[in-house]
């Protein structure tokens, strides 16, 4: 070949390479820049006064005094809100018919608005919902209620060769003339004194439970039980799997039994999470018995399973890559077989050991599958240690799942489901961390 | 007729094979040796590559026994016991016969741990008693001036030779009978080989050593007697003067004269 040619070849295929690389970067980038940003936002956002009262009631954060101060404020402002609305009432029964169905429909409409925006009308039993309990908490959301408030959602169908098409009509149109017609300017104008939203921090997002199906409050259980299931799975898998390692590579003479236990290894490996899932429901729960029902146990076990396979071909991959001559020396020192896999073969295998480790541990915390039949539950407290055994969890990976498709509001915990997958992403990375640093610890100690 | 090879007597054998043969497989890589190795003396294996020799001196600590399709036939007499019987305990077999490698094989440990492995195994706990050992074994492989001041660095930071030389104080540590080096030096520069010979030389009498190597020059230079292998067979086992003045057969001589291997 020409030198040319050859030239032109190996420039050609390093700048695919750093293609492929960069395209990857990219993408990652994608990804990852708005799951920060909007993860984030469930732990810094714009919070209202009812989020500061709901935050004090509920959890005991922040200054009484203080808030209450505030509240009184902010009740002040909102007390001609009120009162227009009772006054008006008089005034509805004085217009004709007609106007007066047309303009109750939309009373009742801002009624409930309103009620969502600032919480239930003073003077009115309290409600059943700790959601109906609070007006707004954030900011963000406020905007959004206060335009059902001030505009009314309507289809426009006057071209028919079109589909309607939605528009939003000031309901300040239906109460032109009466007394009423005030109270849009009024609301628009000191939403900001009636809510007094304020940057806030709630890193308690971490450490509180959830209240009222997510609502409110944070997303410890979540956290914990991820964290859970990850470890419990590591426990039962990475013993395992070091010594069915070590077995395979060290004692085990080759032969076809050893190869159909590295095919059915690798059929493993390869088999749905959810059959895992499944397994693990009709093995552990209902033919063992480890639980009487879910639990953080059985769900452990699950994932253990489900990893074990790669746990097992990183740990051989890693004890064969120690070096023959480790083991030559210490057996011609007179060490046992068992004694120089411990002594020497093991520590100098670590490293790779728990790469291969490591990886899984993402992986278990990351499973959704297997642990719907086995550990999750959508709403839980946060489990003591003991309680694993016996207890089911909610998990981050499921209740990401669970919030985006069936919680009854899916639009208004946004912030929850995106710091959710946030945190995920940030434990996952969190367990990689520790590896490296551990992996170049080790290799540093071992390479001198 | 009498084997020519037998010109140790009994009595000051340390190593004794008798008819001893050892198969990869099917495949015979020693063939029915006869040999007796002198006590604390220093005896060279030289032949070209594949004769065989690193299998035999393998043999002896029953190394080849990690080799799944290795076996042994005949005897291997150790102090009048063939180390092939089955009530024998390799482990401390092994300790008996220390053994070198062809290249160095420190563990990833401090220097002092690797030296310390072994009489670890042997049971020995106390700091103070593991530290007098450490630096009795390393004065012995002439290597204590050299790293006394940092016997907690990592073993894989020093040189080649340094590394050998550590391997034998490592080696000499659980105080064995016979040191098995396989072509110790191969893997190290002339300056390095020179001590590792010179460490030999103050070696011998106070331990029975057995060298492979393909430098003969080094086999001339090092040992007492030299035993030529071929093919598997032992072909001439002599005194390493005798050997290489006057060689017996015209194999030794074609190959010490540099005709082939």
């Amino acid at each position: 070949m020409q030198l040319k040619t050859r030239k032109f070849i190996n420039k050609l295929f390093s700048g695919i390479g750093i293609t492929s690389v960069v395209i990857m970067t990219a993408f990652l980038l994608i990804l990852l820049t708005p799951i920060t940003y909007k993860g984030l936002g469930a732990i810094f956002f714009s919070g209202t006064i009812e989020y500061r009262m709901l935050n004090y009631k509920e959890f005991g954060h922040g200054d009484k005094e203080n808030i209450e101060k505030e509240f009184a404020k902010a009740k002040t402002a909102r007390a001609p809100v009120y009162l227009q609305f009772d006054s008006f009432k008089k005034e509805v029964k004085k217009l004709e018919p007609k106007k007066r169905r047309e303009i109750k429909n939309q009373l009742k409409e801002i009624k409930e608005a309103l009620k969502e925006l600032l919480g239930p009308f003073p003077d009115t039993p309290i409600p059943v919902l700790l959601r109906n309990q609070y007006g707004q908490t954030r900011w963000k959301n406020a905007q959004e209620k206060l335009h059902h408030v001030l505009y009314s959602e309507e289809w426009d169908y006057s071209d028919p060769t079109k589909p309607g098409i939605q528009v939003f009509v000031p309901r300040k149109k239906y109460f032109a003339g009466t007394s009423f017609e005030s109270f849009f300017p009024y609301l628009e104008k000191n939403i900001k004194k009636m809510l007094l939203p304020k940057f806030t921090c709630y890193w308690q997002f971490l450490t509180d439970k959830s209240k009222d199906a997510h609502f409110f409050g944070g997303i410890m259980p979540e956290i914990l039980g991820t964290i859970y299931l990850a470890l419990g799975a590591m426990i039962f898998a990475v013993p395992l799997g070091i010594l069915a390692a070590i077995y395979l590579s060290e004692y085990a003479n080759p032969g076809k039994i050893i190869s159909f236990l590295r095919i059915c290894m690798g059929a493993l490996a390869g088999v749905p999470s959810i059959v895992f899932g499944l397994f693990g429901l009709a093995f552990f729960i209902n033919t063992i018995h480890v639980s009487n029902s879910k639990s953080v146990l059985a769900g452990s076990m699950t994932l253990a399973l489900l990893i074990l396979p790669t746990v097992i071909r990183s740990a051989e991959e890693a004890i064969k890559a120690v070096p023959n001559t480790y083991r030559e020396a210490s057996l011609g020192l007179g060490a046992g077989k068992w004694h120089s896999v411990w002594t020497i073969v093991l520590p100098s295998a670590l490293p790779g050991i728990l790469t291969g480790t490591i990886i899984s541990l993402g992986r278990a915390a990351g499973e959704t599958a297997p642990i719907i039949f086995t550990a999750a539950v959508s709403v839980g407290l946060p489990l003591k240690i003991w309680e694993t055994l016996s207890q089911p969890t909610p998990a981050l990976s499921w209740n990401i799942y669970n919030l985006c498709t069936e919680h009854e509001a899916v639009d208004e915990i946004r912030h929850v489901q995106y710091g959710m997958v946030f945190v995920l992403i940030a434990i996952v990375l969190l367990f990689n961390l520790t590896a490296i640093i551990a992996r170049a610890r080790i290799m540093k100690k071992l390479r001198g | 007729m009498p084997d020519t090879n037998l010109i140790i007597e009994e009595k000051d054998a340390h190593i004794k094979a008798e008819d001893f043969s050892v198969f990869y497989g099917n495949n015979e890589a020693v063939k029915k040796v006869n040999m007796r190795i002198p006590k604390g003396k220093v005896t060279a294996i030289i032949g070209p590559s594949g004769c065989g020799k690193s299998t035999y001196l393998r043999a002896i600590n029953r190394m080849n026994d990690l080799i799944p399709i290795c076996r042994a036939d005949g005897a291997m007499m150790f102090d009048k016991q063939d180390i092939y019987a089955s009530n024998i305990d390799v482990v401390s077999l092994r300790q008996r016969v220390g053994m070198v490698f062809q290249k160095p094989n420190p563990f990833p440990k401090s220097i002092f741990d690797n030296v310390a492995y072994g009489p670890r195994l042997l049971g020995i706990k106390k700091k103070a008693e593991l530290s007098e050992i450490v630096e009795h074994s390393l004065k012995k492989s002439a290597i204590w001036d050299e790293v006394k001041d940092r016997l907690k660095e990592n073993a894989l930071c020093m040189s080649g030779g340094q590394q050998q030389r550590l391997c034998i104080a490592r080696a000499l540590a659980v105080q064995p009978e016979i040191l098995l080096m396989d072509e110790p030096t191969s893997a190290l520069d002339p300056k390095a080989t020179t001590k590792i010979e010179d460490l030999i030389g103050e070696l011998c009498g106070d331990y029975t050593i057995i060298i492979v190597t393909h430098n003969m020059q080094q086999a001339a230079r090092v040992s007492d007697f030299t035993a030529f292998m071929y093919e598997g067979i032992l072909i001439e086992f002599g005194i390493t003067k005798n050997l290489f003045e006057k060689p017996r057969e015209k194999q030794t001589e074609d190959y010490i004269t540099g005709r082939f291997g």
